[in-house]
């Protein structure tokens, strides 16, 4: 009896241990708001995944799991019309209950011109909720792949938002801010406490979850902070001021390894890194006499083999990379070992390709490079200046902060330029749409090589209205061999993501770099 | 003495007119805000629409213009980067900024006479001789390296204090201070030290020199000879003749303590302004750097007026001089 008692006093003792539990996060920037449809950033929307959730999810795996949504399938008479089932019983943080109306409300609003979502979900034409717990998406066309695209597209409350006049996403000019920026009623496992932008931001953990019993929860209270500078935020680690933080240093990783009581736990990240080159017949900063050399595929081919993928792995990147052979993470639909495949750097053959194509005396060419990016982004395009130069190929380096790089290839105005490239709907079509159609108004809006091919644009168009997703694949492996063959991008690699924390944090890492704590446990 | 003032607040305007004209003209330099705003997915009519929503097609001088007109009116615009107004965004985060800046300028200032008077009487001990080298280091290292090795050291090492943030902040009206809480004070340490040593050092060594140049004056040895007593020669008739050009130093220097928080406020990730204008550099946040430097630039230009009128009421000559313009 007495042990019982005792028994009884440890487990409740270890339960509340368990339940009183605080996690103080932090990486490198603050999201830059709380509205949910106004900012389609990477730390904004992770933290507001906290708070607010999407119907569709996608879990640390990568796999797409229900979240305010439970079933979702193809309408079995109308193609373009996607019929989800919602889950019944979820409250949201001030209460209310969560509705079909809501899910209407949210995505209109995202829809809506000011907000920044809508080029996630620009196929759907409009959504009626058929009854308090369904919901009906009609697309512009068939969409095999929409419940693909409303992972970051969250639900709030539509009668909170009209009574704290919120409707509207925020307009950059348009005078004040809006209530949503800074509050929150989401139906997620955690809720708002406080929030100091740039500051701090704390949340608890919702009593009212509908998940409280699915999913592990194990910290009670999240404390996020922002650390600009990363020998700070990698003190704090150290000193114990913090549990967990994302954006670790490379060359820091062996530090935290030595010290035992905190751990590093990796995954692929979604985002491959790679240089463009400008195919058309001009050069934007001087063309050689005799044309633009890498309008001629064996010259860039030549170029892709100059490339020593393995030395930029294990020099530049402290073997924190994963080499690609394609401008494509290894998880996105239409990916394949094959397709992977690179060629072996060989100086003397690129030499030879260049000579046989007429440049054998090299050529002279710009590289555009961000420095405050990507994962060493600067260091890289110094790596390749140097393999370049091997080849014959003099490159001016051109490195430059992300927002005079970024609007150069936008603009259209490099020859040479490095980019990274995350697939938010792990599927090919989103490359393909963006980087290798024809730039035009919506369509290869991020391709910045000049490259057209018609035959890809139409499959393109094709592949996003495909409901036969058999025949789609097919299509997409007879894209990929088309693209490759082009060589208009030089892929370089993967970034590998870290995440560094105390021994006791039980972390579900996943590919987006887009924290799920409630996947979190306390080990 | 009036016309003077006018002529001077004059002046003052056109400094600050003409460097919100060279801020804007740099600011298309920057980058272009746009990409920032809108994610991957945006397409080319987004961004049109949102550029010419921002008005960031215009020539400069338009966009300067509008920036002026609105700022008489107390309007600073909405910040690209958070979407809240400007002038609410400065006033949260200027508290910290100022707090940092006072306690740094107060340890500059008593510890530079302080160590200055020292080492100026006792110029050929040794403990003189540690401290001239030791602020050799202050003057020569940069300021991001002595805050990385405090916080190695007393964050990391020794775990005595924290390496980021502002600790605990009690908000009275408005204003959110430090000072009032234990974590506020401790987290104040490190910063404050990084952020005054440089300036310490400058007036440590002003004080010195100042002083071993007074020290050499007849009327100290006259003074001697009179049998006064060494402290007395020291403190009341050497010290006091040392502080008018260390006044004159410090009131400058407090400027740029504000100013140049920047690099201190990103290390500690101090929540100031400093640290909001690093940011806005990096997302341009053209409405908030804006902002920012025209509060610099207005700070520089009162404290140098202010400056200017001491003189006219600490140094006589000055007076004359005004008088006898006006006969």
């Amino acid at each position: 009896m007495k042990n019982m008692l005792l028994a009884a006093t440890a487990l409740t003792l270890s339960m509340t241990m368990a339940q009183a539990e605080t996690l103080r996060w932090a990486r490198s920037g603050d999201a830059l708001t709380l509205d949910p449809h106004a900012q389609n950033e990477g730390p904004t929307l992770a933290l507001m995944h906290q708070m607010m959730e999407p119907l569709v999810l996608r879990n640390p795996a990568g796999e797409l799991e229900g979240a305010l949504a439970t079933d979702w399938s193809v309408s079995s008479d109308n193609p373009d019309v996607w019929n989800f089932t919602l889950r019944e019983g979820v409250k949201f943080h001030d209460g209310a209950d969560f509705t079909a109306e809501d899910v209407v409300f949210s995505l209109e609003r995202a829809l809506s011109e000011n907000s920044d979502m809508k080029g996630l979900i620009s196929s759907v034409a409009s959504v009626e909720a058929v009854s308090d717990y369904e919901v009906r998406i009609t697309t512009k066309g068939p969409n095999p792949l929409l419940p693909a695209a409303l992972p970051n597209i969250l639900i709030i409350d539509k009668d909170w938002a009209e009574a704290n006049d919120t409707v509207h996403v925020q307009d950059v000019e348009g005078g004040d801010e809006t209530y949503a920026s800074r509050n929150v009623n989401g139906t997620g496992a955690y809720k708002l406490v406080s929030r100091e932008a740039d500051v701090k931001t704390e949340m608890t953990a919702f009593d009212g979850y509908w998940g409280k019993d699915t999913y592990p929860i194990g910290y009670s209270d999240i404390v996020y902070t922002p650390i600009q500078n990363p020998s700070t935020r990698m003190a704090a680690l150290f000193s114990g001021e913090v549990d967990f933080i994302q954006d670790v240093p490379v060359q820091d990783l062996q530090r935290i390894e030595q010290d035992p009581g905190l751990k590093i736990v990796s995954s692929p990240q979604n985002r491959v890194i790679f240089f463009g080159l400008n195919t058309s017949d001009e050069l934007v900063n001087g063309t050689p006499e005799g044309g633009n050399p890498m309008a001629d595929k064996a010259v860039r081919e030549a170029m892709n083999m100059a490339i020593n993928r393995d030395a930029i792995k294990q020099v530049v990147m402290r073997g924190q990379s994963i080499p690609a052979g394609v401008i494509m993470p290894p998880f996105v639909n239409g990916w394949s070992e094959e397709l992977n495949s690179m060629p072996a750097t060989d100086v003397a053959a690129a030499k030879a390709k260049l000579s046989e194509a007429g440049w054998g005396d090299g050529f002279t060419v710009q590289l555009d490079c961000p420095n405050d990016r990507y994962v060493n982004d600067e260091a890289i395009c110094q790596a390749v200046v140097g393999m370049m130069a091997q080849i014959g190929v003099t490159v001016n380096l051109n490195a430059q902060p992300k927002a005079q790089h970024f609007p150069l290839i936008s603009g259209v105005e490099s020859d040479f330029y490095m980019l990274g490239w995350g697939v938010p709907s792990y599927d090919s079509e989103y490359i393909f749409n963006f980087l290798y159609h024809t730039k035009g108004e919506l369509y290869g809006t991020w391709n910045g090589t000049h490259y057209s091919n018609e035959k890809l644009d139409e499959m393109t168009k094709a592949i996003a209205a495909e409901v036969d997703l058999e025949k789609r694949d097919a299509m997409i492996d007879e894209m990929w061999a088309m693209a490759k063959a082009d060589a208009v991008y030089l892929p370089i690699h993967h970034q590998v993501l870290n995440w560094a924390m105390k021994t006791s944090v039980g972390a579900a890492v996943d590919a987006d770099d887009q924290v799920k704590l409630k996947y979190f446990s306390v080990e | 003495m009036l016309a003077y003032i006018i002529r001077r607040v004059a002046q003052s305007v056109l400094v600050l007119l003409v460097t919100g004209f060279v801020a804007f003209s740099m600011f298309s330099f920057v980058g272009d805000p746009v990409e920032n705003m809108l994610g991957q997915e945006r397409t080319q009519a987004d961004v049109d629409r949102l550029r010419d929503q921002l008005g960031l097609d215009r020539p400069f001088a338009v966009q300067y213009w509008k920036f002026l007109e609105q700022a008489v009116q107390g309007n600073f615009g909405l910040s690209y980067r958070q979407g809240r107004p400007v002038s609410e965004i400065l006033a949260e985060r200027l508290p910290a900024t100022l707090e940092l800046a006072a306690v740094s300028g107060l340890l500059a200032l008593l510890g530079g006479i302080g160590f200055g008077i020292f080492t100026a009487i006792r110029r050929r001990g040794a403990a003189a001789n540690v401290i001239m080298t030791v602020s050799l280091i202050g003057v020569s290292l940069p300021t991001f390296l002595i805050g990385i090795l405090l916080i190695y050291v007393f964050s990391v090492e020794l775990g005595w204090l924290p390496s980021f943030g502002r600790g605990d902040v009690v908000n009275l009206g408005g204003w959110s201070t430090g000072f009032l809480t234990q974590s506020g004070l401790k987290a104040l340490v490190l910063p404050a030290i990084t952020l005054g040593l440089y300036q310490m050092t400058l007036i440590m060594r002003l004080v010195r020199t100042e002083m071993l140049e007074v020290l050499r004056m007849d009327y100290i040895r006259f003074s001697r000879a009179r049998g006064l007593r060494e402290r007395a020669i020291n403190f009341r008739h050497a010290l006091k003749n040392t502080l008018v050009p260390v006044i004159t130093i410090t009131g400058l220097q407090l400027g740029s303590i504000i100013a140049f928080a920047i690099i201190t406020e990103t290390v500690f990730q101090w929540p100031g302004v400093g640290l909001l204008f690093i940011n806005a550099i990096q997302f341009v946040d053209i409405p908030v750097m804006a902002a920012y430097l025209m509060m610099i630039s207005v700070m520089f230009v009162a404290i140098n007026l202010i400056v200017d009128l001491l003189y006219f009421a600490i140094d006589p000559r000055l007076r004359i001089d005004g008088k006898a313009g006006g006969h």
